[in-house]
């Protein structure tokens, strides 16, 4: 749906207090719509829109302060770390990073995202089993609340709450100027990847069940269209850091070298309807049977084993002017008739997803409005026509019958009921941001749909 | 409004009009949500905010009463006190008594008033909150008589006639501000305005005009008739010459 709004990019934190402080005095239009802070714009829903308000533009914010690659100023763990501004883009940051052999922590299905937007939707990649979510590696941020005030936070330091509310905070608490951040160490810039096809959804799932632990990195492609006794066949993907002594010779003496290909730009010439059952069930075919049957050891590099649609830019094109709808949810471990129901609801609606993701997540962390918690997650791209909405909801309902929720960062539909069972720490979030910013005056379009 | 187009907001000027009830009714079938009726404080109105909490939503009610213009402003400031109003429904209207109406001056003043006057005082009151926030869509239900006055009921014809073209001169100012404004135009609508009447041709029905409004606010459309086929036919009708136009007997 259409909406407008003034974007300003900021390039200084100096303009950044200057504009909040402003517009806290402010009782014009633009002061009461409030603030919104706006990465690189991969939410897929209105969390970075604010119709009506002030959309602020932090990556004019890119400078990396520092790399401490060897650990110096952590004497007891020796935990590399960089300390940076929030509009610098993981992209940016792993091509600075990898030359001193060090590695991001976590890396979603896209590197166009800003380490402001990762640490507000708390992302999450392939290793969430073994490494957590973005806020997992934060070791500090500031924050410029509503009050114009600069807040140096820590996971477990004074205002920790503070700390944790802004982790998945989808920005309403305040605006991340800049945030310390650990990082791995890394041989090389390639993965050994062991790949295998799987034939439905219950063998999938026992077989993620039973290898996800051996690997840092786990996910699945699975096939959305198909139903009957196939349903949720699937690639299954597995890996983890390759060393140089696993990489073939050629390879060994830049072990650290990363090239991303681009076979160009999708041009705005689809029509809608492109995605539909015919092309879906032989992208789904192609896609299953492409993949090897059993292989392993492979040697991938970063964009065959992470961004694969990173190769083809504006990829989203060719679902036509009326664009997709990305659904993700988390059901719990022990809800796996639930999963499996959703799946089936999926194949016999008539709605066709190609880029289907299932994982398994490990562990969730303190933050009260984080996604990730223990159990399955799926996510699926439906494009845009009538009758999603009642799919949608159909599945809202078998997740929340479940206690599972939906992921705020991929969200533009939900109800302001459905989330707040989803989040049941959701009053705990309230309170934090009712005392650093009683007037709201961070908030964003999803913000008011949701009632955050 | 949300990615698949489901309103959030709904707001109902004529809160207890037949086809404002049947927008509210279709919506909330998809999916519940806030309704406010503004309207006269009566009956209808306490019973058609009681079915749609039944139907899930949760509903407000709002005193607005179209011929006591000094209170608009309130009115609107009260329909937008809780939050964003993602869609608008300009409802309220009467028919009148056609013969009565243009020998009659008070009768004529009152037509003016509620079916014309009225719309623009509002419109313009909820434009002014629409730009504010930067989003939603005006919904107004206009009417085919508006497109050509007939010689049978040209007072209602003419209040119409220019509520439609002030509706539609707004969706044009409004357009820069992310607000889009859709004129309604029903042909004959079998409900309370016309009980009693007998059905014209092309007769429609509230659910109907809902069902085609609730789709044209979903895909940004401007203007809709109902049914569809009154596009055409008005078109063919407006090229009638006036010296035969006035003697077909509607």
């Amino acid at each position: 749906m259409s909406t407008c709004s003034q974007v300003r990019r900021i390039t200084s934190v100096d303009e950044a207090v200057a504009i909040v402080r402003e517009a806290a005095g402010s009782s014009s239009s633009m002061g009461r719509r409030g603030l919104t802070a706006r990465g690189l714009g991969r939410s897929y829903g209105d969390p970075a829109q604010n119709s009506g308000g002030l959309t602020l533009d932090v990556t004019g914010l890119d400078k990396i302060i520092s790399v401490d690659a060897t650990g110096d100023a952590d004497p007891v763990g020796g935990e590399p770390t960089v300390d940076l501004q929030a509009g610098v883009s993981l992209d940016t940051l792993m091509k600075v990073l990898l030359p001193f052999g060090l590695w991001i922590p976590v890396l979603p299905g896209t590197r166009q995202v800003t380490i402001g937007g990762a640490i507000g939707a708390d992302v999450h990649g392939k290793n969430h089993h073994t490494q957590g979510s973005f806020g997992n590696h934060v070791r500090s941020l500031d924050l410029l609340t509503a009050d114009g005030e600069i807040h140096h936070l820590t996971p477990g330091g004074d205002e920790s709450d503070l700390f944790w509310a802004t982790v998945g905070g989808m920005g309403l608490t305040g605006l991340v100027l800049r945030a310390t951040v650990a990082v791995q160490r890394a041989e090389t810039a390639y993965f050994t990847v062991d790949t295998d096809r799987v034939g439905g959804i219950d063998d999938l799932m026992t077989q993620m069940t039973a290898r996800d632990a051996d690997y840092t990195y786990s996910v699945a492609w699975f096939d959305a269209v198909t139903s009957g006794d196939r349903m949720g066949r699937a690639v299954l993907t597995l890996g983890n850091k390759a060393t140089v002594d696993e990489l073939p010779r050629t390879l060994r003496r830049q072990p650290l070298a990363f090239t991303a290909p681009s076979f160009g730009t999708v041009p705005p010439v689809f029509p809608n309807g492109m995605v539909n059952a015919l092309t879906a069930r032989a992208f789904s075919e192609f896609w299953y049977r492409k993949a090897p049957a059993h292989r392993v050891g492979e040697i991938q590099n970063i964009t065959q084993f992470f961004h694969p649609l990173d190769i083809a830019q504006d990829w989203n094109r060719v679902y036509g002017p009326a664009g997709f709808l990305q659904y993700q949810f988390v059901v719990p471990f022990g809800a796996e008739d639930t999963f499996r129901q959703t799946l089936e609801v999926i194949t016999s609606s008539g709605h066709y997803s190609c880029l289907n993701v299932l994982k398994r997540f490990g562990e969730a962390n303190p933050a009260p409005l984080s996604f990730p918690t223990p159990g399955w997650t799926l996510t699926a791209d439906f494009p845009i026509k009538p009758g999603l909405d009642a799919l949608c909801r159909r599945l809202d309902e078998l997740v929340l019958s479940v206690g599972g929720r939906l992921y705020l960062a991929k969200d533009s539909r939900m109800t302001a009921a459905d989330l707040r069972q989803m989040y049941p720490r959701l009053d705990e979030f309230r309170a934090v941001r009712e005392r650093v910013d009683p007037r709201g005056l961070f908030t964003s379009d999803q913000a008011r749909r949701l009632e955050l | 409004m949300d990615a698949v187009g489901a309103p959030q907001t709904l707001l109902l000027l004529g809160g207890t009009s037949d086809i404002a009830l049947a927008v509210a009714r279709k919506y909330a079938s998809a999916q519940p949500l806030k309704v406010i009726l503004a309207a006269r404080a009566t009956e209808r109105r306490s019973a058609a905010a009681a079915e749609l909490e039944g139907l899930g939503c949760t509903v407000s009610e709002v005193d607005f009463s179209a011929r006591a213009s000094a209170t608009h402003a309130q009115t609107i400031e009260e329909c937008f006190a809780d939050g964003d109003v993602d869609v608008a429904v300009v409802a309220f209207g009467i028919l009148g008594e056609a013969e009565q109406a243009w020998t009659d001056a008070d009768h004529a003043l009152e037509l003016a008033e509620i079916n014309f006057v009225a719309p623009m005082h509002t419109g313009v009151l909820l434009a002014e909150r629409m730009k504010a926030q930067r989003h939603g869509t005006i919904v107004a239900l206009s009417s085919v008589a508006g497109e050509r006055v007939r010689r049978s009921n040209f007072v209602y014809g003419s209040t119409k006639s220019g509520m439609d073209d002030f509706y539609t001169g707004l969706g044009y100012a409004l357009d820069e501000f992310g607000v889009n404004v859709l004129v309604v135009r029903p042909g004959f609508v079998r409900s309370k305005m016309t009980e009693g009447l007998k059905a014209a041709p092309l007769a429609t029905t509230p659910e109907q005009v809902a069902e085609l409004t609730v789709a044209a606010v979903r895909t940004g459309k401007e203007q809709v008739w109902a049914p569809k086929l009154f596009q055409l036919v008005m078109i063919i009708l407006k090229l009638v010459p006036r010296p035969i136009f006035r003697k077909l007997p509607f």
